[in-house]
């Protein structure tokens, strides 16, 4: 970088310092993780703070419990799509895998209860990972012309089989009739678990009562992470440590991620590259299909036409954002969880995310001033003062808007989200065995 | 010659093949009889008021199939046909209601102002691509979901003309503004029709085909569009700007898509209201892949899909079938379309590249030897 | 001595060509086993078919006195082969480690057992004088750093045969004898080498026996001792070698193309030119020498208008050519031959007639008034072209991926020299090629300069470069840091400045 005399403190390097220095291979060290969630909690607390006239919402136990459950098919299908855009196959087709899993989850269930219906909605989402793969690996169609077309098969295969088989039990083409999901449980101690018959203090709830700021906010929002759980919302975030492990310490893991790299040189060492992308587009079909049958059996509770509502494609976006690993994208379905939440517990919130969004917004506007980029910095400001307007001259936003807040969230994510991220190199190529690039 | 019409017309046509075979399969399991379900289909399919029903079902979808096909030559996946054409449809029929020309202008206004509100947001799309990179496939569904849920539901109500009926609706556009029927045209070579209308706007659907394949093949814009499609890096070397290229094609086609809902207002509904149709904008996706983006393919392909939508009615009235197959049907349409497209586009590159092997090994051959007498030249 | 490797009668065919035939090779236990050709000669696939990435059509293959068949590289792996490609097979994204264990990481029950993989790595370089730092990214490393990861990932098999391939094309003269000491030290440790060049003086000085293969054939197996570079060549040519012509300067004084301290930066913003200053007179060739990656590329796109320009300027005949887009150079009579054809050069899937477009679609005689195609007169354009530079296809109408690499060279080089020119770009002309599409691209360059052309000469290949260019001026790290007279420097030479370890006090 060009040298600059600058009259504020040269805080760069002390700044560096507190950061760390990254891992190889890693973009940010694990400190600007902890930093970060310190951050993005205080942000959450004073927001809080303003807008306590119309929403109690932005760090209560009863938000982020939910929160948690609704970033499950978003964190599902992009951890589905990690797997295939690991081994080089762009996997567009997550949308459809998705009603796959919302389907065959809410069909199983009927049948066979909510575990045996989940199982059957991650086969159904390998399916489609299936019929993938062979158009793009053996066929070598383009991964985003047979994305789509399975896509577009996908709701006609659903909606023929609902055609078929929930008519005759109450329910309809478009919808199932309603099933149960799976019991939810809470730590004990810290938010007054049951254990044997005995129900224990509830420690984090009794924090949050007391409305400290930042620690009761900070009370709350791990109140919603410990109590309240579904055993599948559980099973669906172990995954992602475990994918993680299986991707970056074993020999599968590894040969995997070579074939999205450098399939040549997989192909040179003796890797079956046709192999591995199967399994990884199968592998991320099931997870979407889980997915998808999260979606209707535990949190919806019935199987209904278009529920997806575009989460496929959210959880691509994830993906992206978490630079395709999979706590990155944990954390991105997280924060599409606590919007959609919102937006469906208390509309009113959804007009104090404004507010959120106008403070986040000053604090970019400053970072961009010190950054000298005051043709930035000016963009910002005006829109932070646009939405500072709105906010201050409205009592509520029209209700359309909570409902394609999510659709705004992503285009906003993928325009900030450019240059840190590293995609694996052989991402969408068309690899064929013996011919090099 | 002939070899190339085998190449053509073999995709397509094993596409079918495979899509027959898979839906009887699934016909089956559900204990239908596919083979009444297509005799009923052909049956119902072949009467001249289906065909017209078909044929309007068709124009929408044509569109639809050729605004989609140029990002596709362009390599742009532009998914955001649905959100273009709605939100174009209900700017244009508000603005329509509001205004009162002589008949030709105040249809031309309509189309215009759909035109450009499709290519403004098919527009912003491509900005962002060209800006900051982001990839259009998601943009533009997002912006599908931002218009149709969004400004599209949010326009509905504060546009709503309170009537007798309790439907949601825009103002009745006046006479001025509708698209005449072609029925007495149709009836010169034919009987007289009964029940339906074909819509004018099949005309203007064909000249926009028209215009697409001229500039697409005949001009040097479309000779750029189609190099930057093709090989971007090269196109860009070759003198092309590669953002200016990304706009044009997503403009272009957003204008295109902006169209895709004026058959129906124009030649029936004349007003937006809730009954409006969608799915045109996947629709078209379908059709394209179909097509090959080729005129005249697009138009067969949405033909036949047209023609599978209306056709499928009759098994609702029998109850042969549960009518849904006819999604089935069309989803494996495309994916065995696009799987044989690939088979066969391999065979001919690997054809292609023996025969110029071979020519140059003709070609060394003789040299040497020419060589090897001469003694060195 | 015992034979390592013995091939028998090998042959193998693809549509329209027989790539080996017959061809045979003896190769003595723990010696250094030189092979030549041209390009295109068969020598790569034969060594795919020793590494089992494909199957012989007929032939026997012996290692090591047993009768063998490998159906994949797992197979040849086993058999202690290992190959280093041209192209090296790294991943950039991963870690030295990840890439040298992969396909053989050493693991308990599937987890990776990191400590005893980095160990086994430490010591294989330390015992061979390599050394890489296991948790880098491949893609920070240097070209040399790449291909010594390549042969401990060789090594870390247990691979006593090495196949090198072309593995001094990518290396300055001193990173060269780098390597040959590296393979003197392996030759020491009882390992057998068999590697493919095509720079005669390197072979004559490393290898103990040599091989000539043309034309999918085997020539000759020689003794270094016994042949001299001329010798060589012309049992890989089989005829004799034209004789360089004396020529006439055609140099004029009259400035083309001038660059004044002109900077640009790369992709991520960084300088990457830094103030290049030089002049391009009509009738001559300048040459550029440089390793990859030390601001050439980014010349070549900030002349051609596809990079701007952060400060300085470029001129063409005296105008400033600021904020002309490439279209609007090229109308103005500046050609270009890029450096990766397929990439930058070609549309595969058009036909040749659009490729001859490429490039001048907006101009006469494809297109009137701008706009409309003239279809008719681009295809006997084109026409006109396959027959003058001799490219070989069945028609005009077939699709440029169908080509062989040279056909498609010389259809660029065509169509640029087609047009109306005052300037000419060839970045790295003959990358790839076969030597008899070489000759005809160096001809037509001659001829360039002859017709009064300023050409601008790019290259990785050090005898071109001296062979063609009227003047030499040498780039590292963005800045020309050398100009030299052709007529008086070695390759030895030219690597020196190229790698920054010659300098050249006062340069004009």
């Amino acid at each position: 970088m060009t040298s600059r005399t600058s009259p504020l403190p040269d805080l760069t390097s002390s700044y560096k310092r507190l950061l760390g220095t990254p891992g190889p291979g890693r973009t940010v060290s694990w400190r600007v993780w902890v930093l970060g969630a310190i951050g993005i909690v205080l942000l959450l607390s004073v927001t809080q703070q303003f807008a306590k006239l119309e929403t109690n919402d932005l760090t209560s136990s009863g938000t982020w419990i939910i929160a948690l459950a609704w970033s499950v098919p978003i964190l599902m299908a992009g951890l589905g799509g990690i797997f295939s855009e690991r081994t080089g196959i762009v996997n567009i087709g997550l949308e459809g895998m998705l009603v796959l899993g919302t389907w065959f989850g809410a069909f199983g269930t009927i049948l066979y209860g909510p575990w045996w219906g989940m199982v059957i909605a991650a086969i159904a989402g390998a399916f489609g990972g299936l019929l993938l793969a062979v158009a793009t690996v053996t066929y070598n169609v383009d991964h985003i012309i047979a994305g789509v077309a399975i896509n577009i098969m996908a709701p006609g295969i659903a909606r023929f089989l609902a055609s078929i088989h929930f008519p005759e039990r109450g329910g309809s083409i478009t919808q199932s009739p309603s099933i149960t999901g799976v019991s939810n449980f809470s730590l004990p101690f810290l938010a007054g678990g049951k254990i044997g018959g005995w129900r224990s203090p509830d420690i984090l709830g009794a924090v949050e009562d007391w409305d400290w700021f930042f620690v009761s906010d900070f009370a709350g929002i791990s109140r919603g992470f410990v109590s309240g759980m579904s055993w599948l919302t559980l099973v669906a975030f172990l995954i992602v440590p475990a994918s993680t492990l299986l991707l970056w310490k074993t020999s599968f893991g590894l040969r995997l991620r070579s074939c999205g790299e450098n399939p040549h040189a997989a192909d040179s060492l003796g890797i079956n590259v046709y192999k591995y992308k199967y399994y990884g587009v199968v592998i991320g079909g099931a997870l979407a299909g889980f997915g998808g049958g999260f979606l209707a059996v535990q949190l919806s509770g019935l199987y209904r036409e278009g529920q997806t509502l575009g989460k496929g494609f959210i959880g691509l976006a994830t993906m992206i954002f978490g630079n395709w690993r999979p706590v990155g994208t944990a954390l991105g379905g997280l924060l599409f969880g606590f919007a959609e939440t919102l937006r469906l517990r208390d509309p009113n919130a959804a007009h104090g995310l404004l507010l959120l969004i106008v403070i986040a917004l000053a604090i970019l506007v400053l970072r961009a001033l010190y950054q000298r980029r005051t043709q930035v910095a000016g963009w910002l400001a005006l829109t932070g003062a646009l939405i500072f307007y709105w906010y201050l001259s409205t009592d509520s936003v029209p209700n359309q808007l909570p409902r394609i807040t999510p659709n705004i969230a992503v285009l906003v994510v993928l325009i900030f989200a450019t240059k840190r991220l590293r995609m694996p190199a052989a991402d969408g190529q068309p690899y064929r065995k013996g011919e090099t690039g | 010659m002939g070899r190339r019409i085998m190449y053509v017309l073999a995709a397509p046509l094993v596409a079918v093949g495979v899509a027959l075979v898979i839906s009887s399969i699934v016909l089956l399991f559900a204990g239908a009889n596919p083979i009444s379900a297509y005799q009923n289909i052909w049956e119902f399919g072949t009467r001249l008021e289906t065909l017209i029903e078909t044929l309007n079902r068709a124009t929408p979808l044509y569109l639809s199939g050729i605004a989609v096909a140029i990002g596709f030559r362009m390599n742009l996946f532009n998914i955001g046909v649905e959100g273009q054409y709605v939100l174009a449809a209900i700017i244009a029929a508000k603005v329509g209601a509001e205004i009162n020309l002589p008949p030709v202008l105040h249809v031309t206004v309509i189309i215009i102002v759909a035109m450009i509100v499709g290519a403004f947001w098919s527009g912003l799309a491509g900005f962002l691509k060209v800006t900051r990179n982001v990839h259009e496939v998601i943009s533009t569904i997002m912006l599908n979901a931002i218009a149709v849920a969004g400004v599209v539901s949010y326009l509905l109500s504060i546009w709503d003309v309170p009537d007798e009926s309790l439907d949601t609706a825009l103002p009745t556009i006046p006479e001025s503004g509708w698209m005449p029927s072609l029925n007495g045209f149709v009836e010169i070579f034919t009987r007289d029709i009964k029940r339906v209308e074909l819509w004018g706007f099949i005309l203007v659907a064909a000249a926009v085909g028209v215009v697409y394949h001229v500039v697409i093949n005949r001009t040097r814009i479309g000779f750029d569009l189609r190099a930057s499609g093709e090989n971007a890096t090269a196109a860009e070397v070759s003198g092309t700007d590669p953002k200016r290229m990304i706009l044009t094609a997503m403009v272009l086609g957003g204008a295109v898509a902006g169209l895709v809902g004026l058959p129906e207002l124009l030649g029936s509904s004349h007003a937006y209201n809730l009954r409006f149709t969608q799915q045109l904008g996947f629709a078209g996706i379908a059709v394209a892949l179909l097509g090959r983006n080729h005129a005249v393919g697009v138009a067969i392909g949405a033909f036949v899909f047209g023609w599978l939508d209306r056709a499928s009615g009759v098994l609702e009235v029998r109850g042969d079938a549960p009518r849904e197959i006819v999604s089935i049907m069309q989803g494996v349409i495309i994916l065995a379309a696009v799987v044989a497209y690939a088979v066969v586009e391999r065979k001919r590159r690997a054809e292609e590249a023996a025969a110029a092997a071979a020519a140059t090994a003709a070609a060394l051959a003789a040299r040497q030897v020419a060589a090897d007498q001469g003694g060195g030249s | 001595m015992a034979s390592a490797v013995k091939l028998e009668g090998i042959t193998k065919r693809f549509p329209g060509v027989i790539a080996n035939d017959g061809v045979n090779l003896d190769v003595a236990d723990g010696e250094i086993h030189a092979i030549c050709g041209e390009n295109g000669a068969g020598k790569s696939t034969l060594m795919k078919i020793l590494y089992g990435m494909q199957a012989p059509d007929e032939g026997r293959m012996i290692i090591n006195g047993e009768d063998v068949s490998f159906s994949s590289p797992k197979d040849a792996i086993a058999k202690g082969i290992g190959m280093v490609h041209q192209h090296f097979m790294l991943a950039d994204n991963l870690s030295v480690l990840e890439n040298i264990v992969l396909g053989a990481e050493p693991a308990n029950r599937g987890v990776i057992d990191f400590p005893e993989a980095r160990r086994r790595i430490i010591e294989l370089g330390e015992a061979y004088g390599l050394k890489v730092g296991t948790r880098d990214l491949v893609e920070t490393l240097e070209v040399g750093e790449r291909q010594r990861i390549e042969i401990i990932k060789v090594l870390f098999r247990g691979a006593k045969i090495l196949i090198l391939d072309e593995p001094t094309a990518v290396l300055v003269p001193q990173e060269v004898e780098e390597l040959f000491r590296n393979m003197r030290d392996l030759k020491a440790e009882g390992h057998t080498i068999i590697f493919i060049d095509h720079k005669l003086d390197e072979v004559l000085e490393i290898a103990d026996t040599i091989t000539v293969i043309r034309a999918g054939k085997t020539i000759d197996t020689v003794k270094p001792e016994d042949v001299t570079a001329r010798d060589l060549a012309e049992l890989m040519v089989g005829s004799e070698l034209p004789v360089p012509e004396l020529r006439e300067s055609t140099v004029t004084d009259h400035v083309v193309i001038e660059a004044i301290d002109a900077c640009a930066d790369d992709d991520a913003g960084s300088p990457k030119m830094r103030g290049v200053t030089l002049k391009v007179h009509k009738g001559e060739i300048l040459g550029i020498a440089g390793v990859e990656g030390n601001g050439q590329a980014e010349f070549v796109e900030a002349v051609m208008g596809m990079r701007p320009l952060t400060s300085g300027s470029i001129s063409l005949e005296g105008a400033r050519m600021l904020g002309w887009g490439t279209r609007r150079r090229r109308e103005a009579g500046i050609g270009y031959i890029p450096e990766d054809r397929t990439r930058r050069g070609l549309l595969a899937g058009f036909p040749l007639w659009e490729n001859d477009m490429l490039g001048h679609q907006s101009m006469e005689p494809f297109v009137k008034s701008g706009f409309w195609i003239q279809t008719e007169d681009a295809r006997q354009h084109t026409e006109k072209v396959v027959d003058q530079f001799d490219v070989r296809t069945p028609s005009v109408d077939v699709a440029a991926h169908a080509l062989s690499g040279g056909n498609q060279q010389k259809l660029i080089v065509g169509r640029e020299m087609s047009a109306d020119l005052v300037a000419l770009i060839a970045a790295h002309p003959t990358r790839g090629i076969d030597v008899g599409a070489q000759a005809a691209v160096w001809e037509e360059l001659r001829h360039a300069r002859a017709a009064g052309l300023a050409v601008i000469l790019i290259s990785a290949d050090l005898e071109e470069l001296i062979g063609l260019s009227d003047r030499l001026v040498v780039m590292l790290r963005g800045e020309l840091v050398a100009e030299l007279d052709p007529n008086n420097v070695t390759p030895r030479d030219l690597g020196s400045y190229m790698t920054g370890a010659s300098r050249q006090g006062g340069g004009e």
